[in-house]
This record gives structure tokens, sequence and C-alpha cells, in this order.
């Protein structure tokens, strides 16, 4: 995958990145397993701070994004899901609560919303079964 | 001043930890200095350059500056006069690195580079702070630069140091805050760290440098309809730092171990 920087953006860099492999992996577009750039590689590459690279790295391993195998490189993680399925159901809830409050003030139907978000759910990588039900 | 070459007035600094007014000449190799502008003797190649700065060093690394010449294509019988200003960067680039300083000293290098050679530059700044124990010190007036490469900064208001601690740190200190009002926002606001207020008509619009509890307690007695913290980016941040009417809030990181790391400077001297 193609990481861009732009200076501009009131987001702090390291976090544009996070967005960036969190947003890939959600579209499909990265997998479980897949590899990225070493921290020195990436750094180059987008002419950023290795540390501000880093950064980004360790914070994407402590939510469990990423997997570092010593000397072999990062990884994708198999994702983990620990939360419990009616607590990831509640924050699934207030982030909707939040789309559709800007849904209302921008003036759509319930019907126009719903034949939107049919659309734009084919663009992402989806789990085919449900979580775990715990 | 920093390389000795004008005695300080008053105050002092230090490099790799000896006092600047008598920099020891074994010291002084270890530390590679790029003046604005990257003046070079004109009439010399690039060959001839590299052979006349070698002479002073004990250290030299050929191979390095064969491969900076190289990736830049640059031939070693151009002449230095007829260099374009980014050429003229890259073979002082290269000149500098030579003798593989642990300190590098940079006064506004990109200054005057089109885009492109300014990535490219960036690009070799990059290289360099990936190797271990090296120090990059640079001032610069493009924002973005610093935020990229810099994890640490300094800036300079009137020849005063005010402000050195992380990049990161820094801007997220800065924070913008948008006061509603229900009437009209109060005249006038007083709390440690503002930095500047404007009034407009039911805003109240703050700048606030370290946003912390008590200010937001102070923030919250004016009671306000709602509260708006803004983030801003480094050149945001510093605009509004440097322009307050307040100058006076410095802002230093609390003393840390100083590993391999690159030191964006961002001077206003």
């Amino acid at each position: 995958m193609q990481f861009l920087c732009n200076t501009t953006s009131r987001t702090p860099i390291y976090r544009q990145l996070i967005d960036q492999v969190r947003f890939a992996v959600a579209r499909g577009k990265l997998h479980p397993g897949d590899r990225l750039p070493s921290v020195r590689q990436l750094s180059r590459d987008i002419v950023v701070n290795p540390n501000t690279v880093a950064r980004a790295y360790a914070e994407l391993e402590r939510e469990g994004m990423l997997i570092t195998k010593p000397g072999r490189g990062t990884f994708i993680a198999e994702p983990q899901i620990d939360l419990t399925k009616k607590a990831r159901r509640k924050q699934l809830a207030e982030k909707l609560d939040e789309l559709l409050v800007e849904a209302v003030h921008l003036g759509f139907t319930d019907a126009e919303v719903q034949a939107m978000l049919q659309d734009r759910i084919k663009l992402f990588a989806f789990e085919t079964k449900g979580g775990d039900s715990q | 001043m920093l390389l000795g070459m004008v005695r300080p007035d008053s105050g002092s600094a230090e490099l790799l930890g000896e006092d600047v007014a008598e920099l020891q000449p074994e010291t002084r190799e270890r530390i590679a200095y790029i003046a604005e502008g990257h003046p070079m003797i004109n009439w010399m190649s690039i060959g001839e350059a590299v052979r006349f700065t070698r002479a002073f060093y004990s250290t030299w690394n050929n191979t390095l500056v064969e491969q900076i010449l190289d990736h830049f294509e640059l031939s070693r019988k151009q002449k230095l006069r007829r260099l374009s200003n980014g050429q003229r960067a890259q073979v002082s680039l290269a000149l500098a690195v030579a003798p593989e300083p642990e300190l590098l000293i940079l006064d506004d290098p990109t200054l005057g580079l089109d885009t492109v050679v300014r990535r490219d530059f960036l690009e070799s700044l990059i290289q360099i702070i990936h190797r271990k124990g090296r120090t990059i010190l640079f001032s610069s007036h493009i924002l973005g630069d610093v935020e990229r490469v810099a994890d640490r900064i300094g800036i300079m208001v009137g020849g005063v140091l005010r402000v050195d601690c992380p990049t990161d740190q820094f801007r997220e200190s800065v924070k913008k805050l948008v006061l509603d009002f229900s009437g009209p926002a109060p005249e006038s606001f007083e709390c440690p760290g503002l930095v500047n207020t404007w009034n407009q008509g039911s805003q109240l619009e703050l700048v606030l440098v370290g946003y912390n509890d008590q200010q937001r307690a102070a923030i919250e007695a004016l009671e306000p309809r709602n509260i708006e913290v803004i983030d801003l980016n480094l050149e945001e941040a510093f605009i509004e730092y440097t322009r307050g009417r307040k100058r006076s809030l410095p802002l230093f990181a609390q003393e840390q171990s100083h590993h391999d790391s690159s030191i964006g400077d961002q001077g206003a001297a």
C-alpha cells in the first residue's frame, strides 16, 4: 500500500499513518499476515522522521492491529476481538448516532441514508460470520 | 556564533559538551556546518572542491561522497559556478557529511530550492539520521518540513529561546478554543498560558499554551454555551504562538536523555 503524509493537515503525522493502516485493513487492501515496510524503509519512502513512524507502529501494535516478529518484520495481525458483543454494539451505536445526526442535518430521508449505506458497505471488507457472541 | 566565529556578548552555548567559545580542533572535526545559500569557492570544479575540503579532515568517507554525487547525477568535472541552487545544496551536503560528523548544523538549507529538490534534500537528511548517533540541527521557515523531519523543535523569538521540546509536544500544547455565549462575549479574559484572545461579538476565541484542567476551570467559570477545542497544525501553532501579545510563555521539555535524533530549530532571530 502507498502511505501518504500531509503536513498542512491538523492531524499529526503519526495519527495519519495509523488511520491509513486502519482504513486499508477495513477496505480489504491489507490482510492479516501482510508485511508492512520497516520503520526505516517507510521513513525514507515518505520522508518522515523515523521516530514518527515508530510511534505510529507502536500505537498500532498496542491496539492489536500489528504484530512485530523479531528479525522478520512487522505484519498485520489476525483480528482479535476482546470486547463482548454487547460492548461492541454500544460503541458502534454511538458512532452510528453521530452519523445519523449529520444525515438529518444534511436533509436526507431515511430511505436515502439506507440506500447510501448499502452502497458504501460494498467497499469494505466485513466479517462473513458474526463475531463471537460472548 | 555556534561555531565560535563570533563571540557571544552574553549567554553561552555548548556543542557536544564544549563551550563554543573554546571549541577544540578535535571537537570541531566532529561538527559540520552548511551556511545559508551554500557558499562555495566558485571557480573550483566539484572534484576540486572535494579534494580541497578533504584536506581539512582526518576522517573522510569518500564512498559516501561518490554515492551522493552519483545519486544526484553530478559529475566531478562540473564547475561550481555553473550549478543550479539545488545542485549547490547537493554538493555542499556531500561535502558536509563526508567527514562523518556527529553533529550537522544547517542554516536554512532548503531556502530557495524548488519543491522537488527540497524533498530530495529532506530525504537525504532522513538517511543521515538513520545512522546511529547523528544529530542534525537545522533552521527553516517551512514548518511542514520541520514537522516531517524534526523530532525536537526550538523556537527563538527576538533572540531568546522560548520553546525547546519534542515537535509533537509543541503542537499538542497550543490549542485554539472557540467559546459561544448566549449574550455578548466577555471583553477580556485572563488565565495562565493565554497567548491571544479575540472578541467576535457572541464568540470569544482564545489561544492557549499547555491546555490543562486549571485553564478549563477558568474558562468554564465564564459560563459559555459551548466550548470548541481546535487542534492546530505545526504552522498554525507556530504563528499563533509567536504573534501573540504575550510572548513570554516559555515551553520546555522535561530534560530527557538525548538519543539519536534530528533537531529542528525554527530560528526567528
